[in-house]
């Protein structure tokens, strides 16, 4: 993507990875590492989470196997012509706060978004070793650069709150909480 | 008597439907400059890079046409009606239309739904509008999509007055630490100081209309709103809660006297892409 080639000083440190997370990745993530993210995530905001803890409380499969993956919070808008999609940057992450534990318990291995997650959330990650990553809020345009395909997984009916499945090349993002247990923001407001 | 301006409902369906548009699309002059200034005087490296990416953001969005954030907002319109106009049609209707069409033909998120069913109405409508009566033959609208990352973060108090201007002040201070990088540092905070409950809200609403950084008339609010930018930007929370000197870009408060029982104080939070628009009729 040539807008990364331009990208800003300590934005060009970013270390690549690829997602989902390859085999002991995510122990080597430390809070306030500025990565990138190439390869698949899964999508959902509020509505994608409801509905998936119906699913779990019915007993029934959920759409995508969700273990090892990445959770991105995002609701984009309507793809114009032409376009793989619309603007898609995160979404504040703290209103997916209680459900995520359960996704957790099912092997999701990492949450994309923005904005401080709670205790509960962060004892959970520790406990099944997954981690916290945060985007750029308010770049949506920028951010869109970096989606490549996306393709509708589910709750199509939900509208800007359905499932979709991305396949990103270099989406940047910075690491929040790690598995030590620390948190960036936590950190750089007390620098 | 003079005779009344005639304005057609289709010509405010029309304007408000570009405004829809543009204003997901074209970051106003005022805030851009912010961002600007913002990234010259930013001593964190990490904090000055997320400013230039957001300018970066802002053009690449007016260019292809694309919003500049996915949360296109819930649509709050502002009409001050001349009381010489005369509309021809249904005004309500027409500001309604001009949401749906605008947000369906530019590609705008449809981010309205019941909030209890949660179920989307599919249009973005119903907007929130107020209007107001105000002397002359104009008709101005002033439109803001308003996210709601920083919406939810924004608090209102009914002080007791003993509470004073430090009251004021803490109550403030405190509504943006608390709010931390939820909601899209670097803020505009807009203030409504007075009134009643639902005055001191609209208020806090309306200040945010007012071009970046320009001070209240009354050199006591001016201050005000400059020290509580100063107090705030040394909170160490920074651009995207990730550390700087850029918590927030401005501090506008607006006034209006209120009960001698009451010292209410709202706070609406406003993210950096701070989408605000105006057209004179």
């Amino acid at each position: 993507m040539s807008y990364l080639k331009v990208a800003p000083e300590s934005l060009a440190q970013f270390r690549e990875i690829r997602v989902p997370f390859e085999e002991g990745v995510v122990d080597t993530l430390n809070a306030g590492d500025l990565v990138s993210l190439t390869g698949v995530i899964y999508t959902g905001r509020d509505q994608t989470h409801r509905r998936l803890m119906a699913l779990l409380d019915e007993g029934k499969q959920l759409p995508v196997d969700l273990a090892g993956q990445l959770l991105y919070y995002v609701g984009p808008t309507p793809a114009p012509p032409g376009k793989i999609i619309g603007s898609a940057g995160p979404t504040t992450s703290y209103r997916m706060d209680s459900y995520t534990p359960r996704l957790l318990e099912l092997g999701l291995k990492g949450t994309l978004g923005k904005g401080k997650r709670s205790q509960e959330v962060r004892d959970s990650m520790l406990l099944h070793r997954a981690v916290y990553l945060a985007s750029i809020a308010g770049a949506g345009a920028l951010l869109s650069r970096s989606i490549t395909k996306a393709d509708l997984v589910a709750f199509e009916d939900a509208g800007p709150e359905a499932m979709f499945r991305f396949e990103v090349e270099r989406f940047p993002a910075v690491v929040i909480n790690d598995l030590t247990g620390r948190d960036f923001y936590d950190l750089s407001s007390a620098r | 008597m003079k005779p009344l301006r005639i304005i057609n409902a289709e010509e405010i369906l029309c304007a408000v439907k570009e405004l829809a548009i543009s204003a997901a699309c074209d970051l106003e002059p005022d805030i851009l400059e912010g961002l600007v200034v913002a990234r010259d005087r930013e001593t964190s490296p990490l904090a000055r890079d997320l400013l230039e990416l957001l300018l970066l953001n802002a053009d690449i969005a007016s260019r292809e046409r694309l919003p500049l954030c996915q949360d296109t907002g819930v649509s709050v319109v502002f009409i001050s009606l001349g009381q010489e106009v005369r509309i021809h049609g249904d005004l309500n209707e027409a500001v309604q239309d001009g949401i749906r069409q605008g947000y369906l033909d530019g590609y705008l998120r449809k981010s309205v739904c019941d909030p209890l069913t949660r179920i989307n109405t599919g249009t973005n409508t119903p907007a929130v509008i107020h209007f107001e009566m105000v002397p002359g033959s104009d008709l101005i609208i002033r439109y803001l999509p308003k996210g709601c990352g920083s919406e939810n973060m924004s608090r209102l108090q009914m002080l007791p007055p003993s509470a004073g201007l430090e009251g004021v002040k803490d109550f403030i201070c405190r509504s943006v630490f608390e709010a931390g990088p939820n909601p899209c540092p670097p803020l505009v905070v807009g203030v409504g100081l007075g009134g009643t409950f639902e005055k001191a809200a609209l208020l806090a609403k309306k200040s945010l209309f007012r071009s970046l950084g320009e001070n209240h008339w009354r050199a006591d609010v001016a201050a005000l709103e400059n020290e509580l930018l100063s107090r705030i930007n040394l909170n160490g929370q920074g651009v995207e809660g990730m550390g700087g000197c850029n918590t927030a870009l401005a501090v506008h408060c607006e006034i209006f006297p209120s009960h001698i029982a009451s010292l209410p104080v709202a706070v609406n939070i406003q993210c950096h892409s701070h989408r605000h628009k105006e057209r004179v009729l």
